[in-house]
C-alpha cells in the first residue's frame, strides 16, 4: 500500500473515530487501535502509539470548552493526576515487555468493558452530605453551574477514587487509550462525584496523563510521524465536527449501535490474541 | 466575602486555562498539517511497511533529532514537532495551574502540582526507554 492510500484511509477512519468518540463519550483510540491493527496489519505498537496522540488531542480540544464553563473541578483533576501520571509511566515501560497477544486480549477485555458502561443507565450517586476528612483537608468539595443555579457536591472515598486511578492510568499507558470508563467507576461510582463534572473533569485529566506516557512511546520510536500525522488530524476534526452535532441529537441509540460495533471489535481483538495472529 | 473573591479568582484562571488549551491545540494541529503536506509532496509513492514494530527504524524519537530535522525542512521532522507541540500542551497546562494556585496562596495545591510536573519531567529521561 502506498503511503498516500495509507494515509487517506487513517484519516478518515480517525475522523470517524473522532466523530462517534465525541457523540458516545468514548475515546478515538477505541476505534483507531482495531483500525490500524486489524485492518491495515499495523504493529500494535505503532498503533498504541498513534492513539495516545488522538487522546492527548481530544482530552485538550474539549476540556478548553468545559474549563471555560466552570464546570470542571481543577483541584481533583490535580490531586488525581499524582496517581494517573505515575501509572500511565509504568504501563508505558512495562507495554513492550509483554508478548503482543497479552496486550491485544487485554485491550479486548477493556473495549467490552467500556461497551457495557456506555449503555448501562447511570445512577447519579451525588450528594451534599458530609463528605470525608480527607476531602475537606484537600478542599476538593466544590460547586458546579446548573439550570438551577450553583449546585455544591461533597466528594467522598478519595482513598478508594485515588487507587481506582491508579488502575486507570495503568491500562491507559499500557494501551494508549484514555480509559474513561474506569474513570467513571472512580469519580462516579466511588467518591460520588456529579456526572457532569467527573466527565469534564476526567477528560481535563486524561490530556496530562497521556502525555506521561506519550514521552515513553516517543522515546522509544513507537509514535511515527506517518501514521501519528493522519491520526491527529482525523480525530480531532472528526471530534470538532461531533460536539457541534451532540446539541441537537439524541444519542442513546447511536450508542447502543456503536456499543455493538465496539463488542464486536473487542471479540475479533480477542480472538486475535488468543491465535496469535497479534 | 473571601469566598466571593476566591470564586472569581477561580473563574479567571479557568478562562486562561481554556485559552491556553485551545492556542495549544490550534498550534500544533497547524504545524503536524504542513508537516502532513511536505511529507506527502515527497514520499506519497513510498510503500508503507508497519507490520512489524522495530524502535531503531524509526526516525525522530529523539527531541535533539526533530530540531535537526527541522532545519533540514523534513516532513517527517515538522510532524514531529507538531507531535512535541502538543504533548507539552497539557503540561504546560500543569505549570501554568501550578503559577495560579501561587497567586491563590493554596501552598498545598502548589506542592500537588509541582509533584505531577516532576513524575512528568520524570518520563522525558531516556532511561526509561529500554
Amino acid at each position: 500500500m502506498s503511503v498516500l492510500l495509507f494515509t487517506i484511509i487513517v484519516l478518515l477512519g480517525a475522523f470517524v473515530a473522532g466523530l462517534v468518540g465525541s457523540l458516545t463519550g468514548l475515546g478515538g483510540g477505541v476505534i483507531i487501535i482495531p483500525l490500524l491493527t486489524l485492518v491495515l496489519g499495523v504493529d500494535i505498537h505503532y498503533a498504541i502509539g498513534a492513539s495516545i496522540i488522538s487522546v492527548i488531542a481530544t482530552s485538550s480540544g474539549s476540556a478548553a470548552a468545559y474549563v471555560k464553563e466552570g464546570i470542571t473541578n481543577i483541584r481533583i483533576g490535580m490531586f488525581l493526576e499524582i496517581a494517573t501520571t505515575i501509572s500511565a509511566i509504568i504501563g508505558a515501560v512495562i507495554t513492550v515487555f509483554i508478548n503482543p497477544s497479552y496486550i491485544a486480549i487485554i485491550f479486548g477485555v477493556i473495549l467490552l468493558f467500556s461497551a457495557i458502561m456506555m449503555v448501562r443507565k447511570k445512577v447519579d450517586h451525588s450528594d451534599n452530605d458530609t463528605s470525608g476528612k480527607l476531602a475537606v483537608f484537600l478542599k476538593l468539595n466544590g460547586s458546579y453551574p446548573t439550570d438551577k443555579g450553583m449546585q455544591n457536591y461533597a466528594v467522598h472515598n478519595v482513598a478508594g477514587g485515588f487507587f481506582m486511578m491508579f488502575v486507570a492510568g495503568i491500562i491507559s499507558g499500557l494501551l494508549g487509550i484514555g480509559s474513561g470508563a474506569l474513570k467513571v467507576i472512580a469519580m462516579d461510582n466511588i467518591m460520588r462525584i456529579p456526572f457532569k463534572v467527573s466527565t469534564t473533569t476526567s477528560n481535563f485529566m486524561m490530556g496530562v496523563t497521556a502525555a506521561a506516557s506519550a514521552i515513553v512511546y516517543l522515546h522509544r520510536g513507537q509514535i511515527d510521524p506517518g501514521i501519528a500525522m493522519p491520526v491527529a488530524l482525523g480525530v480531532l476534526t472528526g471530534a470538532t465536527v461531533g460536539s457541534k452535532i451532540l446539541v441537537k441529537t439524541k444519542t442513546d441509540k447511536l450508542k447502543i449501535i456503536f456499543a455493538v460495533v465496539v463488542a464486536f471489535l473487542a471479540l475479533q481483538m480477542i480472538y486475535n490474541g488468543l491465535t496469535g495472529k497479534l | 466575602m473571601s469566598k466571593e473573591k476566591n470564586f472569581f479568582a477561580d473563574r479567571d484562571i479557568q478562562i486562561i486555562l481554556g485559552t491556553l488549551l485551545r492556542v495549544g491545540v490550534i498550534a500544533s494541529m497547524s504545524v503536524i498539517l504542513i508537516g502532513g503536506l511536505v511529507y506527502l509532496g515527497s514520499n506519497h509513492s513510498e510503500i508503507v511497511n508497519y507490520s512489524q514494530f522495530d524502535s531503531v527504524k524509526s526516525g525522530f524519537s529523539a527531541v535533539s533529532d526533530i530540531f535537526i530535522g527541522l532545519g533540514d525542512l523534513k516532513g517527517s521532522a515538522i510532524i514531529q514537532f507538531g507531535v512535541l507541540l502538543l504533548i507539552f500542551t497539557p503540561i504546560m497546562r500543569v505549570v501554568f495551574s501550578i503559577f495560579s494556585f501561587l497567586i491563590e496562596r493554596d501552598y498545598l495545591y502548589v506542592l500537588i502540582g509541582a509533584f505531577v510536573l516532576c513524575v512528568i519531567l520524570f518520563s522525558l529521561s531516556n532511561k526509561l526507554v529500554g
